[in-house]
């Protein structure tokens, strides 16, 4: 349960075993590898630079709602309305743009990114002045959104024809070589990992989220970094919304239906903690890069569209279970790795 | 949570007078009175709120959730959740539908149908219980795995084709005002798991664990066996749900209920079930899932959109609990007015009023075209 990174360490020897062993994100690294071998033996075309990227293309917009997400269950709380917003800024800003033409995709972005933040800090308000617990907000602002994007669109959606070509290259082009949603995506764990790592309201995050009593007796503002990871969580949601409304080339009343729980699912696979305290950038995007691979290796191996979803929901337990397994094996043996 | 209206039935009353306060405190109550409310309103807004007929038809729409519900209550008092119910459900009635289409009888396929449901709680059971993982994650992943089997069963087409005699348990209506069958079976189920939480030890045990699991371990409640049971009753019900829903409609189709896991949750919350676990009662989901039912059953009389209803629920919800807490917080202390305090709050409603009008702005300006 709490970050107990600087456990003292007794025995020298093995030291190198130790410290691999306190390294959080090995299980799941030996499970993608372990993923890759199985697929590679079944069909040795899988491992090209083009697979690779289409899988960074396919997880992209999930890594920058699950590191949203991460920040929210690091302080023992869970967003469940980042579906909803994604829905609700897509069909905004894509209503806008269409309405508006001229308007440059950078303030598309941030137009997106403000509403998304705004919905965000009303999860905030609620959940920090209100004392409604997490789960319970945001399952209620889930609601809501969901529903304000039926009211906004009246059951009408955006079509691909209808959008400005600068929205639709906004997600899609490639000027750096690599496509731009991917850099978007990197760009965001740059920055989430230097923030949570080196500056003090990150760390304060962590502090709350291993124990909000003690983090206030010492003097961190617990209410407003909880009220800040909503706004982030709620910011990032936002912007994810105008990439995806960008390269599906649609704004739709059900876009991103379910896709709170994806987040959840990369977050946890990643080695989050679901009771608070714990997690990093490493292993969010390793947990996105895991479900991605998941996904494509099972129309890979050409298993029946249909039983795909069983797949995956297979074999996410399967690391869950993994993961636990091996995490208390390293627990007994070094004294460290947090459940 | 929630201190102020008094949950907890063990709790002595100091005097009489503070035990009629606590009394009629209680959140039941509160719920009675939105129910009036709301009949009373929806009634003013539509001449066919109050016929019989219709509302014995709409009852039948919420009773899959309501078989859902009670198991769902047991799970939230012990502090667990779990949110593959509605993926359970979709599982049961896409291999009663496969079993149809293969040609076994209906009724032998709503036997293997149930077992199937009782067998997905049990991997829930096991993985919560005995692997001791936490129950958010393990129902996250089989919300995907069992839905995942009901599209794998079924693929995209759907199963149709029940003898009548089947649809009668989604369908069928007894008496002349015609009351659904699936309500009387949710009534039976409701008394059933009503009496068990409140009036048996096995019902202490669930309050027990949900306040605390370490203590209830040391007082001797053999708490792993008692999160596997209500997670295997937990599938059952699901399954259970399953057959009703697929008699109600005469099809199944694989997305059957999708995203329903939430509205169950949000009844049972609604219903004054503490989501942190330890209190709660069933009279209260009970009470909650009539007014959601009322609710929803008047905003479509009067041409809402189902999505929209939603706004409503949401809202409810939120409000069933962020309005206690204030009242709670503003009656302990009085209320310092700070600087920083007006200076967020003022921020807050300008971002709001900014949404707001560009809400409607926005939309103007491309319904205008």
């Amino acid at each position: 349960m709490t970050v107990n990174a600087t456990a003292p360490s007794t025995r020298k020897s093995g030291s190198l075993f130790l410290t691999l062993v306190r390294f959080r994100e090995l299980s799941i690294i030996i499970f993608i590898l372990l993923l890759i071998v199985l697929v590679a033996i079944d069909t040795p075309t899988f491992l090209t630079v083009e697979n690779f990227r289409n899988i960074l293309l396919n997880i992209s917009i999930l890594i920058i709602v699950a590191l949203g997400q991460m920040m929210v269950i690091i302080t023992r709380g869970i967003d469940l309305s980042v579906s909803a917003t994604i829905g609700l800024v897509a069909m905004m800003v894509s209503f806008t743009v269409v309405a508006f033409p001229g308007i440059s995709p950078v303030v598309a972005l941030l137009l997106g990114m403000l509403l998304g933040a705004i919905l965000g800090s009303l999860n905030g308000v609620i959940i920090t002045a209100g004392k409604v617990p997490p789960i319970i907000a945001t399952l209620g602002t889930l609601s809501i959104y969901r529903g304000m994007v039926f009211l906004y669109s009246g059951g009408t959606w955006i079509n691909s024809f209808e959008m400005p070509d600068s929205y639709r290259a906004l997600a899609k082009a490639a000027p750096l070589g690599v496509p731009n949603i991917i850099l978007f995506a990197i760009a965001v764990a740059i920055i989430i990992y230097i923030f949570l790592n080196y500056t003090r309201p990150g760390r304060d995050i962590y502090a709350v989220g291993s124990n909000p009593d003690a983090a206030n007796v010492a003097g961190i503002p617990v209410q407003r970094t909880l009220f800040m990871v909503y706004l982030i969580s709620g910011m990032l949601a936002g912007l994810a919304a105008v990439l995806w409304a960008s390269r599906f080339e649609s704004a739709q009343t059900n876009t991103a239906l379910g896709f709170e729980l994806q987040t959840v699912a990369a977050s946890v696979v990643g080695g989050v903690n679901i009771f608070g305290g714990s997690g990093t950038v490493i292993g969010v995007i390793l947990g996105a890069f895991l479900l991605g691979t998941i996904d494509y290796a099972l129309i890979l191996v050409q298993i029946s569209p249909f039983w795909q979803l069983a797949g995956q929901g297979l074999l996410i337990l399967i690391a869950v279970i993994v993961d636990s397994a091996i995490r208390r094996r390293l627990q007994r043996l070094g004294g460290t790795g947090e459940l | 949570m929630r201190t102020m209206i008094n949950n907890g039935d063990g709790e002595t009353a100091v005097s009489a007078k503070r035990f009629s306060l606590n009394f009629f405190l209680r959140w039941e109550w509160l719920l009675v009175a939105l129910i009036i409310v709301v009949v009373i309103v929806n009634s003013q807004l539509s001449p066919y709120f109050l016929n019989t007929r219709n509302m014995m038809r709409a009852t039948s729409d919420f009773m899959e959730m309501g078989l859902m519900m009670l198991p769902m209550a047991y799970i939230i008092i012990t502090g667990n959740i779990d949110l593959s119910v509605a993926s359970i459900m979709a599982m049961c009635a896409s291999l009663l539908g496969y079993l149809h289409i293969q040609g076994v009888n209906i009724w032998v396929a709503a036997i293997a149908a149930i077992l199937l449901g009782v067998l997905g709680g049990t991997l829930n059971g096991f993985l919560i219980a005995r692997v001791k993982l936490p129950a958010l994650v393990v129902t996250l992943g089989t919300y995907a795995f069992f839905r995942g089997i009901a599209y794998g069963l079924l693929g995209d087409q759907a199963a149709t084709g029940y003898p009548s005699s089947f649809t009668f348990l989604g369908q069928g209506t007894l008496g002349a005002i015609r009351f659904p069958f699936s309500a009387v079976l949710f009534i039976f189920f409701a008394i059933i798991f009503g009496l068990v939480l409140h009036k048996t030890i096995f019902g202490r045990y669930l309050y027990a664990i949900g306040n605390s699991e370490e203590a209830a371990r040391y007082a001797g409640v053999a708490v792993g066996r008692t999160k596997m049971s209500i997670f295997m009753l937990s599938g059952f019900m699901s399954a259970l749900a399953g057959i009703v829903i697929a008699a109600r409609f005469g099809s199944t189709r694989p997305d059957v209920g999708t995203g329903l896991e939430l509205s169950v949750i949000t009844a049972t919350v609604l219903g004054g079930i503490n989501i942190l676990g330890g209190s709660g009662t069933m009279i209260g989901a009970i009470l909650a899932l009539i007014l959601i039912g009322l609710m929803r059953f008047g905003m479509g009389l009067v041409n809402v959109q189902g999505q929209v209803q939603s706004i409503a629920i949401g809202l409810l919800l939120i409000f069933s609990i962020l309005l206690p807490n204030l009242a709670q917080q503003l009656s302990r202390r009085s209320i310092q007015i700070r600087r920083s305090t007006v200076l967020s709050t003022a921020t807050m409603l300008v971002l709001l009023g900014f949404f707001i009008w560009f809400f409607f702005w926005s939309r103007a300006a491309i319904l205008s075209q």
